[in-house]
């Protein structure tokens, strides 16, 4: 991974972002990159550099999770918004730090990025293409979804495909990859999160919330990297009882009431 | 229980509730006829003081799920606080040092603009 402290990488070829109206349409909006962390200091930096190679004028916002690492200051190095959670408080609640803070600010476009360099923000304008264009509230990266390879353990597979199949059958609409921490989400998508954001099992019922809330989503294909470092926080010998426990959030979620939202 | 509420290390409202549990149980111990008609209400006759224990558990199960709903809260508000805090310290070390004139950088001037939207 390049070490490069900031933005403007001297290969032009590293510039992928496509058609000209989506760069026009993407130079319009104030825009933020939200980076959950907790331990990422073997990525962190990378990520940080991609995303800025990508386009400079995204503002990024690392949310620490309680890191015993030296996450937080390989950020702070590299002149980011750090957001330090006193105590760790599980993706779900860095996540909606990360919203809280883009609702706040006024921005009006949001991508999320996990630490562990799985998502490559040279993928970013597929998930921002639909956003942009205003055909969704939320553009997810999905594994699966397109043609796109990309290798996963058998168990993985199948609970994965299971929960899609749930999930497409409650949200009407066809869903492949649930557990996609990599999106992109508009002021509405920002504000929904900001008020009300799940906290045990967050991308599956993430994605049922905001079908709830009739907002728009859609899902399109996108490579994903293996992790370059850190280990996922999903292991194979827990996946049954995972599913079980995802499966009752997600029906909880369903009829629980809805929070009301701030306006703004 | 009182010297608990006393030292302030109960709130009263728990207080009740346990207080009421106990003079119940005490209440049902004490007064054998009125556990007999009670039990003879449900329909316990082989052994009254079974429904004592019946009773006993039910409070117990209330108990029990009255925490859950209070931990639940806790839980939430801690949540929220623990985000405030975040989003609020680094709102305060960005004025910090745009009021030392430090490094110039990027999120330092945005969080200045930010403000004045």
């Amino acid at each position: 991974m390049a070490e490069v402290a900031t933005g403007a990488p001297e290969a032009p070829s590293s510039r992928p972002l496509g058609a000209p109206e989506l760069v026009s349409a993407l130079a319009k909006r104030r825009r933020i990159a939200i980076v959950p962390a907790l331990n990422e200091e073997g990525s962190i930096g990378a990520v940080i550099d991609e995303i800025k190679a990508f386009d400079p004028g995204f503002e990024i916002v690392v949310v620490d999770d309680g890191s015993i690492d030296g996450t937080r200051e390989i950020a702070r190095a590299r002149g980011v918004h750090v957001l330090r959670l006193p105590f760790n408080l599980g993706i779900g609640g860095a996540v909606q730090t990360g919203y809280k803070f883009a609702f706040e600010r006024g921005y009006e476009l949001a991508v999320q990025i996990d630490a562990d360099g799985q998502h490559d923000p040279r993928e970013l304008p597929a998930i921002l293409r639909p956003v942009l264009a205003g055909e969704v509230d939320m553009a997810v990266g999905s594994r699966f979804a397109g043609t796109k390879g990309y290798r996963v353990p058998f168990m993985r597979r199948l609970g994965t495909r299971l929960f899609a199949g749930v999930i497409s059958a409650i949200v009407r609409q066809r869903v492949t990859d649930t557990t996609s921490g990599f999106r992109a989400v508009n002021r509405r998508g920002i504000r929904l999160f900001a008020a009300d954001y799940p906290h045990d099992y967050p991308e599956v019922e993430a994605t049922v919330l905001l079908i709830k809330h009739r907002l728009r989503l859609c899902e399109v294909p996108v490579a994903m990297r293996e992790r370059t470092a850190g280990r996922s926080s999903i292991r194979v010998p827990h996946s049954i009882l995972y599913m079980v426990k995802v499966l009752l959030a997600v029906f909880v979620g369903i009829f629980r009431r809805t929070v009301p939202l701030e306006e703004r | 229980m009182l010297e608990l509420i006393r030292s302030r290390r109960l709130r009263e409202r728990y207080a009740i509730l346990w207080l009421v549990t106990g003079i119940v149980l005490l209440a049902l111990s004490l007064w054998r006829d009125g556990l007999n008609t009670l039990a003879g209400w449900l329909g316990v006759e082989t052994y009254p003081p079974s429904v004592l224990f019946a009773v006993a558990s039910l409070f117990i199960l209330v108990v029990l799920l009255h925490y859950s709903t209070v931990i639940s809260r806790l839980a939430d508000q801690n949540t929220i606080l623990a985000q405030r805090l975040a989003l609020l310290e680094h709102e305060l070390e960005g004025r910090g040092e745009s009021a030392a004139g430090a490094t110039p950088s990027g999120p330092v001037e945005d969080s200045a603009s930010d403000r004045r939207a």
